[in-house]
């Protein structure tokens, strides 16, 4: 019972405001250190790779980044589901506060993965499945943000915007699954991205490392974001 | 409820038909985008042949799109959006039948004059079929996915463009599909597999997108 108590308590915005700004600065902390932790074992500790000699490395960003975008437009979605069933103003305020955080990590999976393409494809881009269904995604967060930015009436904003995130989210895998298979019909400059299955130990914990960085990352940006959108509104 | 869908079909197709001009336009616009890429990229009837289907499924994406901000837009101009919204219809039937009405004059006619289009790029006449059906099955997922979209938009300043960035996306299974047929017929190889996909996607749009859009018409309305 105290529990739910607490749910609703910190479900109004002015209660969760300092809630937020303590979560936001322990996270930011926890991401500088991990960061600094994963950078180090990315690039002093991890042996380079057999194979792609020293451009491996930018995987430690690439990866983590790669599934931060993926799994911020689901977490976006969620809270804009919420926000519309059960009309709480906060749950919309984390969806808007979370798309430009996720907007950010898909930017900089395909940057780190074109100038990682380079040196090991011969090509900044390709047509290849994960790479088009990565630029759909960009193109679906930027259709979020632009509809919210349209819109004057910030309930309509919230609203409006919920419904998008929840098509998009329906919308993700058949778009996914359909680029994966277009790409499998147009066989001609595909490469494989799967890495041969022995990892080392060193490269694992830097990919991990970086990723509950990135994690810690999009708490706190999120957070500090919706503390300036509840400033804003509130 | 039947009553109302017959009755929003009727209205919406005599609409069209006393301004005749407005289903001209989005066909035309088909015509004129298909016909610019030889300009663009060269005469040469391979590479026409090869790019076809592409090109065709883009315009048709394009010229789609371009009518479907209109659908609600009039509607919502003389109030007679809000009058069904009030009415005893549910709203998802009304929307439903006015992205039917939406998609018989402006889809239809695409897959009407995709022939011509495909003789001017030199496809061989057995694809035909293919690729009127590929059109036949996808254009009205287009108008449904589309729909969402112009219900959400609906009375927003640079409505058309945002239109066009929060729908395109949403197109692309249906572009890859409906083309990815007609690649399939030409290299020789059996395109139901497609065909059988984008029917697959016009019974699941047909199904949902009609609520989404009524959830739309009320967040925009309100």
């Amino acid at each position: 019972m105290s529990t739910a108590i607490k749910w609703y308590w910190f479900a109004s915005p002015q209660t969760f405001y300092p809630l937020a700004g303590r979560i936001a600065l322990a996270c930011a902390v926890g991401a500088a250190l991990l960061a600094a932790a994963g950078l180090y074992v990315g690039f002093f500790v991890a042996p380079t790779d057999a194979q792609q000699g020293d451009a491996y490395r930018i995987i430690f960003i690439h990866v983590a980044a790669a599934w931060m975008s993926m799994f911020l437009y689901v977490v976006m979605a969620f809270w804009a589901a919420i926000g519309l069933a059960f009309n709480t103003r906060l749950s919309a305020m984390m969806a808007s506060a979370i798309a430009p955080t996720g907007a950010m990590f898909t930017f900089v999976a395909l940057w780190t993965g074109a100038l990682w393409g380079r040196p090991t494809w011969g090509a900044y881009w390709v047509w290849d499945a994960r790479l088009t269904s990565e630029l759909i995604l960009l193109f679906l967060y930027l259709g979020f943000m632009a509809l919210q930015a349209a819109i004057d009436d910030r309930r309509r904003a919230d609203r409006a915007g919920a419904l998008l995130a929840i098509v998009g989210v329906v919308n993700v895998p058949i778009i996914y699954y359909s680029v994966q298979w277009w790409n499998t019909l147009h066989q001609g400059a595909s490469v494989s991205l799967t890495r041969s299955p022995s990892m080392a130990a060193a490269m694992l914990t830097g990919m991990i490392l970086m990723a509950l960085a990135f994690w810690l990352y999009s708490i706190a940006a999120a957070l500090a974001r919706v503390r300036c959108i509840i400033r804003e509104r509130e | 409820m039947i009553a109302a869908i017959r009755c929003v079909l009727r209205r919406d197709l005599l609409l069209a038909l006393r301004r005749p001009s407005d289903v001209a336009t989005a066909l035309l616009f088909f015509i004129i985008v298909a016909s610019l890429f030889p300009l663009g990229v060269g005469a040469e009837p391979n590479q026409l042949r090869a790019i076809a289907p592409g090109v065709i499924w883009v315009s048709a994406l394009l010229s789609s799109m371009l009518s479907l901000a209109r659908l609600f837009a009039v509607d919502h101009a003389d109030g007679t959006l809000e009058q069904m919204l009030l009415g005893a219809a549910p709203l998802g039937a009304v929307a439903a039948a006015k992205v039917f009405a939406h998609w018989l004059v402006a889809g239809l006619p695409l897959v009407a004059i995709a022939p011509v289009i495909a003789l001017q790029y030199d496809m061989p006449v057995p694809l035909y079929g293919t690729l009127a059906l590929s059109l036949l099955l996808g254009t009205p997922v287009l108008s449904f996915i589309g729909a969402i979209g112009a219900a959400l938009t609906l009375g927003l300043r640079g409505g058309g463009v945002l239109l066009a960035l929060l729908v395109l996306p949403l197109y692309v299974p249906v572009l890859i599909f409906g083309a990815g047929s007609v690649d399939m017929a030409a290299a020789g190889l059996s395109a139901l597999g497609q065909l059988q996909l984008l029917a697959a996607l016009l019974v699941v749009s047909a199904a949902f997108a009609p609520w989404a859009i009524a959830a739309a018409l009320r967040i925009s309305t309100e």
